[in-house]
């Protein structure tokens, strides 16, 4: 077992774990923020992208003591109490989920893919999406959200 | 995922140090490969010795004819740094193609080149500009560094410290992404520096990245693209699987080359 200190959406924990607990893990079960989610065993499905330090990665295949002193922030930590993440809402607006499983994976990949590009176009954000997959949508609407909240943000 | 302990470092000679001292030990960069091997159960060091935070590690530079990139360098900043796109714009744009923005946020080059995947993208890069690898031990060619499929030169107690890439405009690198995995079904690297023709291909082989002779010399007695398409891969030795058989992925090299070649004079 080992330390491991960091600060998740806002909250500074300290806590004991094995060295080797995946951050996913971590997270959901230790500390209870269920939002990120676990899609694969192949790091390729993208449900359980978080922010790391700023960067999207998947909790999935980093341990959580990778991640010690760093700052997280999960789905839980997007929305300002009532009010919804741009990004939320506009996954709200625009029909951006189906059954749901992939989309908080979505929505941290696309706070992500917003951050880093001044300017969206389709094209780019279907590139962008490569690391998350969706079973339901067919990805249209998840396209067309990113878009809409690009705009607004 | 079995047992096992975590350690952070924070020199090469502690990470050398930790690997001599613990031969069941092994080297955590990003962990985008060796993390997934180990939840499979298809790894199971005693040790795992982390070197992301390595500061020395960790930089891209310009020397006398040369862009030097820090092991522990990930994908990202390799796709985005201004001084390789504007020096090889080829290596950009072959960090930019690997995986995803997740896993280039995470995935170093050092990683990338010591887990020597044959259908890894990097590898293609170091053969094809002909890179030179330092290591904590020694410098070496890319053509030593390489040995087979996932086999390098590394002693169990070495590890990279940066990869020397020759500044050649005159490169394009081009695969055939799986449409799962997105590693190369087929990738073939080019470049010209003067006379010197250099064709490294990955994704195929049985024996992971090769130079593929008989095109170099093809491109080096007549640069044209009827040069390229008269050279034919061999499907001997070439990988056969679910994805495609070795005819298949010999032709998709051939095509690959053609491509790579076109991008160089485009
Ligand atoms: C979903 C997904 C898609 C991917 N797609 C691609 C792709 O399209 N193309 C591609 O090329 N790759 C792809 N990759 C692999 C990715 O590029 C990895 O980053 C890379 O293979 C390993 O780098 P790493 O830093 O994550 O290494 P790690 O996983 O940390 O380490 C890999 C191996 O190298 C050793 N090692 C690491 N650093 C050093 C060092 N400095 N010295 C000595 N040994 C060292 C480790 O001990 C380990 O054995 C993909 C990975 C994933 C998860
Ligand atoms: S759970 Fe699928 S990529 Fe992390
Ligand atoms: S909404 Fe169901 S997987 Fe994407």
């Amino acid at each position: 077992m080992s330390l491991v200190e960091l600060e998740i959406n806002g909250n500074k924990v300290s806590q004991d774990v094995e060295d080797r607990q995946l951050l996913v893990h971590f997270i959901r079960d230790d500390l209870n923020l269920t939002g990120t989610h676990v899609g694969c065993d192949t790091s390729q499905c993208g449900a359980c992208v978080v922010h790391v330090d700023g960067k999207a990665v998947k909790s999935c295949s980093m341990l959580a003591l990778q991640a010690n002193n760093s700052k997280i922030t999960t789905i839980e930590g997007l929305a300002d109490g009532e009010n919804l993440h741009p990004v939320q809402e506009a996954f709200r607006e625009n029909h951006g989920l189906q059954c749901g499983f992939c989309t908080p994976g979505m929505i941290m990949a696309a706070v992500d893919i917003i951050n880093r590009n001044s300017i969206l176009d389709e094209k780019t954000v279907r590139e962008e999406l490569e690391g998350n997959l969706c079973r339901c949508t067919g990805y249209q609407n998840i396209v067309k959200s990113i878009i809409a909240a690009s705009e607004k943000m | 995922m079995y047992q096992f302990n975590y350690k952070k470092v924070e020199t090469v000679q502690e990470a050398v140090n930790e690997l001599s001292a613990n031969p069941e030990s092994k080297i955590l960069a990003g962990g985008m490969t060796i993390i997934p091997t180990m939840k499979q159960r298809l790894a199971s060091p005693e040790q795992l010795i982390d070197i992301r935070n390595i500061e020395e590690l960790n930089f891209i530079r310009e020397e006398s004819n040369n862009i030097i990139i820090g092991s522990t360098t990930n994908h990202f900043t390799v796709s985005s740094s201004d001084l390789i796109k504007e020096k090889i714009p080829s290596l950009s744009m072959l960090a930019e193609g690997i995986g995803d923005p997740h896993v280039r946020n995470m995935g170093t080059i050092g990683g990338a080149i010591s887990n020597n995947d044959p259908t890894a993208d990097y590898p293609a890069a170091c053969l094809g500009l002909g890179a030179k690898i330092k290591t904590s031990k020694r410098d070496l060619t890319a053509e030593e560094f390489f040995v087979s499929l996932f086999e390098t030169a590394l002693e169990e107690d070495e590890i990279v410290i940066s990869i020397s890439f020759p500044i050649i405009k005159n490169s394009f690198y081009m695969k055939f992404p799986n449409p799962a995995s997105r590693y190369a079904m087929a990738g073939v690297f080019i470049s010209k520096n003067e006379s010197d023709v250099r064709v490294a291909v990955t994704g195929a082989s049985e024996n992971g990245v090769f130079r593929w002779n008989e095109m170099e010399e093809s491109l080096s007695n007549d640069w044209s693209k009827s040069s390229v398409e008269n050279v034919k891969l061999s499907p001997e030795g070439i990988m056969s699987d679910i994805h495609g058989s070795s005819e298949y992925r010999a032709n998709l090299a051939n095509i690959m080359a053609i491509r790579a070649f076109e991008g160089i004079n485009e």
